[in-house]
């Protein structure tokens, strides 16, 4: 059993950052360059900490498997960013943040690493705007924000439709400045496939020259993972193509702890499926919802056009069950709702989609008004569906689009294995079970700028960790494992192709350990998820050789990690035995039909310990909440 | 909907490798009109894998037209007849019954082919790194209010600013002139009043870079603009001459 | 002065070359044609004319050195970038698409350059040199309206005419962006003052021809 310790520091929630920022220990800063760091990933989190880290003095070595480090995912995050800053004078204040994510995450997030993030947060978009994003802004010069879901402030900073976007080419640019200086080096069609620990310690990590197929060696003082979340389990969702947690379960496999995996969310605005062919969703920006209804016929299998069903025979589910909130409920409320009206045979026209609907919004604003606010999103919704919005409603369903659950970390962002820290989506730490809109923006840029650049000196000044040279005999001995690894998936040739069995595992996953999961479908979902995967290492056909741009090897590996990893997610949503968040069983809900928590015996972060593929020992880290009351999460 | 399938023609560059000679590859296929483009390459490959064939490297990821990383030469035209959208954005509706697509790599002296349909794009990055930013430190900025900046300078500066780095600019032009693309950030900091003390600095040195790599120059046609699946405007190349003059002249 | 060399070297430096030369041949077209238009006036009003160029001729000859190194860096400016523009594409594609981005005017600047060119050449041996320097004693106006009396020079010449015409309507709103004068407001005004002067010059040199061709001039 591992022990787990968070190492929250002691003291009232408001004093513990700062308190901890005082007493961890600083690096010399003319000792600061002989420490080298690795840094795996160049999303908001993966950036920001590599230019952070290479302002203090530090030399890192960042690694991306994109062809550039602007193009990670967070690049396509639409909406904004919070922050607590209350220019809007609305009530807003670090507290409400920090409380509107607790609640957001239905309970199941560590108090002190959400208290940090709200504090940190305005730190963040002052730090933006002075590297020059674009952030939308009023006439008289000043910032503007915009309400999002979960929240009554409008506390969301954007760039027009394109917030991650700036933000990523903020942090993108920063991190230029550093490798401009020598400070940071860059290594791009690089991915990482596992990482090397000695004597308990992370010491580098091995990757695959994507253009070459060769296996490389690095080794660090320090590795950071910052590479995201892992919703392409499902095949079809609303991440990038690549995306993918072949870095995490890696090192999870290497004795890092895997928490609370079954935290994944759902997110409700998104194109519905059109087909076979398909191959990942579209996300629609959530901000949508501010100007748009949400609605489906109140007549089962409803096959009319959506302009012919009259007012009175819409049923505006979400503004009917939650009054308060109504279209903006928090997005695991607004998925989960839109599946029982499609489960109750009303979705739209008989498909699996509800109506966001623009037309009331267009009467009270005029059509100009809300071509401004989304004239970008109709253009890509007509697009993609080749249907005019401003004539008739939009169609949307949910899909998996962020993963709460990640690697385990302290306070200290650092993992289970000493020297290995993890941000952004790939750790689990301040979401706990439900992330709520302009979220993930907020986090990986304040683990990437403010807290990681602290904790890793406290490790680094603390632990005195040394460096491994890449001829140690563990860099050998993993990088032998990786080549026999490719090399197995490369003989097997059998008759399925990896998107074939990445498909059906997605079915799985999407049935079984969706929007609504049961004790049934979970059993039978990890039985299915292990026969699969026993297939897949009999039966894949991966075409191509190791030496050379082999897409089909790329993503066979990443299949066979998803195939792990999809069991230890039905294995959590089995264990945890109470809905919250993003989780929801069937079996755990109030007669109203909605999630039933059991704080009694489920108000700890359950953290996975490896033993073998399908086998898992669970920890627990037990929640304390000392400021907020544990309460009933309502919207309505 | 469903609609009947079109069956068309792809003719598909193929080339192993940076010093192989390639050569169009001819795939018939009849494919759903709402499908996209690239899922199309995806059903082409899945065929190509069960026969135990190598499928056609090509590069995408975000598939909603943001992160840049798609990027095809379309029957002559970069990310397809479209106008404003990435190739991953175009879907197959756009296409007639019967249609013959031919589909080729972004190709520049600046973008060598890795393989098929994959170039390598870094210059681009290299231009940025020279001098794409502003010099400051995690925490050692002001407030974000600490600057008003006229909503018109602000939105000016978002157009530029949206640039996605695909490169379709570079395809375009008849030079394979990156100008558009480097453009777009020297404005977006020449705009904005914390980009102004750098200015001068950052435009030659983007140049610089840009000009080493051997990318063609302007002459004016304004594809690139045309092309571009985020319309960025010429008027951020006027924009760069102006400060790039200006650089020279102050010295 | 290093600098100096070196910029206008870069690539936006040489972009700077062809604009800056190229409004001094606009500038230099207009003073021309007003001078040609006296043809209209008949030989008295055209040598009269020559004869007032005749008489600050030291002046003349210096402004004819000015233009012609004009002339050379413009030609030697633009056929460079068009090599180098040339070897930064170095595979084509298979499928032009550029009917479908750009307008004809920009994408044949080149073409009608190098044909104006051709043109300037039999132009100046014909006309200038003739006069100046074969030791002729004929007039200029007879030289001149000699030559339009064949059908082929008229024709070569209207042709000729037609594609300086293409070259000035790119051109004229090319140097303006190059100059970084783009502004949103007065840009499209550029433009359609580009297409005017381009109308204008055109149908200027482009009616001398056509007259003197079928009305042999008085």
């Amino acid at each position: 059993m591992v022990k787990l310790d968070a190492k929250v520091p002691e003291g009232k929630l408001e004093e513990k950052w700062m308190n901890h920022k005082f007493n961890m220990k600083l690096v010399n800063p003319a000792n600061k360059r002989k420490y080298n760091i690795i840094v795996v990933g160049t999303g908001l989190a993966g950036a920001s900490a590599a230019a952070s880290l290479g302002e203090l003095g530090y030399n890192v070595q960042v690694f991306t498997f994109h062809d550039s480090a602007r193009r990670a995912h967070s690049i396509a995050a639409q909406g904004g960013i919070n922050a607590a800053k209350n220019y809007q004078n609305d009530g807003d204040s670090v507290y409400r943040l920090f409380f509107d994510t607790i609640k957001g995450g239905d309970f199941r997030s560590r108090e002190s690493n959400v208290y940090r993030l709200a504090e940190v947060s305005n730190n963040i978009i002052d730090q933006c705007v002075g590297q020059g994003v674009p952030f939308a802004r009023e006439y008289g010069g000043l910032l503007d924000n915009r309400s999002f879901g979960g929240a009554l402030v409008s506390r969301t900073f954007y760039a027009k439709g394109q917030t991650g976007q700036q933000l990523l080419l903020g942090a993108y640019t920063a991190m230029n400045r550093q490798i401009n200086l020598g400070k940071v080096k860059l290594y791009t069609r690089r991915e990482m496939l596992d990482i090397v620990v000695v004597d308990g310690v992370a010491k580098g990590i091995v990757v695959r020259n994507l253009i070459t197929g060769e296996i490389e060696k690095y080794s660090a003082h320090a590795v950071i993972l910052a590479t995201g979340g892992y919703a392409n389990a499902y095949f079809l969702s609303t991440s990038a193509m690549n995306c993918n947690a072949t870095a995490i379960w890696r090192a999870h496999k290497k004795g890092a702890l895997f928490a609370n995996p079954c935290f994944t969310q759902i997110h409700p605005t998104c194109l519905p499926v059109h087909g076979e062919g398909q191959s990942k969703l579209t996300l629609m920006s959530e901000s949508l919802r501010n100007d748009g209804r949400i609605w489906v016929s109140k007549i089962k299998h409803d096959m009319r056009k959506p302009n012919d069903i009259p007012e009175e025979e819409r049923d505006y589910y979400l503004e009917r069950k939650y009054p308060t909130y109504g279209n903006l409920s928090p997005r695991d409320i607004s998925s989960r709702a839109a599946k029982e009206a499609v489960d109750d045979g009303r979705g739209a026209q008989g498909k699996e989609a509800v109506y966001l609907d623009f037309q009331d919004s267009i009467n009270r604003l005029g059509q100009k008004v809300i071509e401004e606010r989304y004239g970008n999103l109709f253009e890509i919704y007509e697009t993609i569906t080749g249907d005019n919005p401003y004539k008739s409603p939009m169609k949307i369903y949910p899909a998996p689009h962020y993963t709460m659950g990640g690697l385990w970390v302290d306070y200290n962002l650092m993992s289970t294995i000493p020297g290995l820290f993890v941000a952004g989506e790939a750790n689990f730490s301040d979401h706990g079970a439900n992330r709520l809109g302009a979220s993930a923006l907020m986090q990986g840029l304040a683990d990437g700028y403010f807290v990681i650049p602290y904790t890793i000196g406290n490790y680094l000044a603390g632990d005195k960790p040394t460096m491994v040279k890449t001829d140690h005999k563990e860099f050998d001995k993993v990088k032998a494992e990786i080549e026999e690894m490719t090399s197995k998936l490369l003989s097997i040739k059998g008759e399925r192709t990896v998107d074939d069995f990445h498909k059906q595992l997605g079915r799985i996953m999407w049935n079984k350990v969706g929007m609504a999961r049961n004790k049934k479908g979970l059993k039978e979902a990890i039985k299915e998820i292990a026969g699969l995967r026993e297939e897949f290492w009999k039966n894949v056909n991966v075409v191509g050789d190791s030496n050379d741009v082999n897409q089909c090897l790329e993503r066979a590996a990443r299949v066979a990690d998803y195939l792990e990893l999809g069991e230890l997610m039905a294995l959590d949503a089995l264990n945890r035995e109470e809905s919250c968040g993003g989780h929801f069983r069937e079996e755990y809900q109030t007669k109203e039909g909605e999630a039933l928590r059991n704080d009694a015996k489920f108000a700890f972060v359950s953290a996975w310990e490896f033993e073998k593929a399908g086998k898992w020992k669970l920890n627990k880290e037990q929640l304390k909440f000392e400021s907020v009351k544990l309460a009933t999460r309502s919207y309505k | 909907m469903e609609h009947k399938k079109l069956n068309l023609t792809l003719k598909v560059w193929r080339q192993h490798g940076p010093k192989t000679p390639g050569c169009f590859v001819t795939y018939p296929i009849a494919v759903s009109p709402d499908t996209s483009f690239l899922e199309m390459l995806d059903e082409i490959n899945n065929e190509l894998e069960k026969k135990g064939k190598e499928p056609i490297a090509f590069e995408s990821d975000c598939r909603e037209g943001i992160c840049g990383t798609c990027g095809l030469v379309i029957n002559g035209q970069p990310h397809g007849p479209i106008p404003r959208i990435a190739t991953c954005q175009l879907h197959m509706r756009n296409f007639k019954d019967g249609d013959t697509i031919y589909i080729e790599p972004f190709r520049a002296k600046a973008f060598p082919i890795i393989k098929d349909l994959i170039v390598d794009r870094s210059p681009m990055d290299r231009i940025m790194e020279a001098g794409g930013f502003i010099s400051v430190n995690t925490g050692s900025v002001p407030d974000g209010n600490a600057i008003p900046i006229a909503k018109e300078i602000a939105s000016e500066a978002m157009d530029a600013a949206s640039c996605i780095g695909c490169g379709a600019c570079v395809a375009a032009c008849k030079n394979a002139s990156a100008m558009l693309f480097v453009s777009a950030k020297v404005s977006q900091f020449a705009l904005l009043p914390q980009g102004k003390p750098e200015r001068y600095q950052r435009v030659e040195a983007m140049v610089k870079v840009m000009d080493e790599y051997g990318f063609g120059s302007c002459s004016n046609t304004y594809a690139c603009e045309a092309e571009c699946p985020k319309g960025v405007s010429v008027k951020n190349i006027a924009r760069m001459n102006r400060e790039y003059f200006m650089s020279k002249i102050k010295g | 002065m290093g600098w100096v060399w070196k910029s206008l070297n870069s690539s936006i430096g040489k972009k700077l070359v062809m604009a800056v030369t190229g409004v001094a041949l606009m500038l230099f077209l207009i003073i021309h044609l007003a001078g040609n238009l006296s043809l209209y006036g008949g030989s008295k009003a055209f040598n009269g004319y020559v004869g007032l160029l005749e008489m600050i001729k030291p002046l003349i000859r210096v402004i004819e050195v000015i233009l012609a190194l004009v002339f050379i860096f413009h030609i030697i400016n633009g056929v460079r970038l068009w090599i180098e523009n040339k070897i930064a594409r170095p595979q084509g594609y298979t499928i032009n698409g550029s009917r479908k981005n750009t307008d004809v005017f920009s994408r044949t600047a080149f073409i009608t350059g190098s044909i104006v060119f051709i043109f300037l050449i039999l132009h100046l041996q014909t006309i200038w040199y003739k006069f100046n320097y074969s030791g002729t004693e004929l007039d200029l106006y007879t030289i001149t309206t000699e030559w339009f009396t064949h059908w082929w020079y008229s024709l070569l010449y209207l042709i000729a005419i037609v594609l300086l015409g293409f070259h000035l309507n790119h051109g004229f709103q090319s140097a303006f962006q190059t100059f970084g004068w783009n502004s949103k407001k007065y840009f499209p005004l550029i433009e359609k003052l580009g297409t005017i002067y381009a109308i204008i010059m055109t149908l200027g040199f482009g009616s001398i021809p056509i007259y003197l061709y079928f009305f042999g001039g008085k």
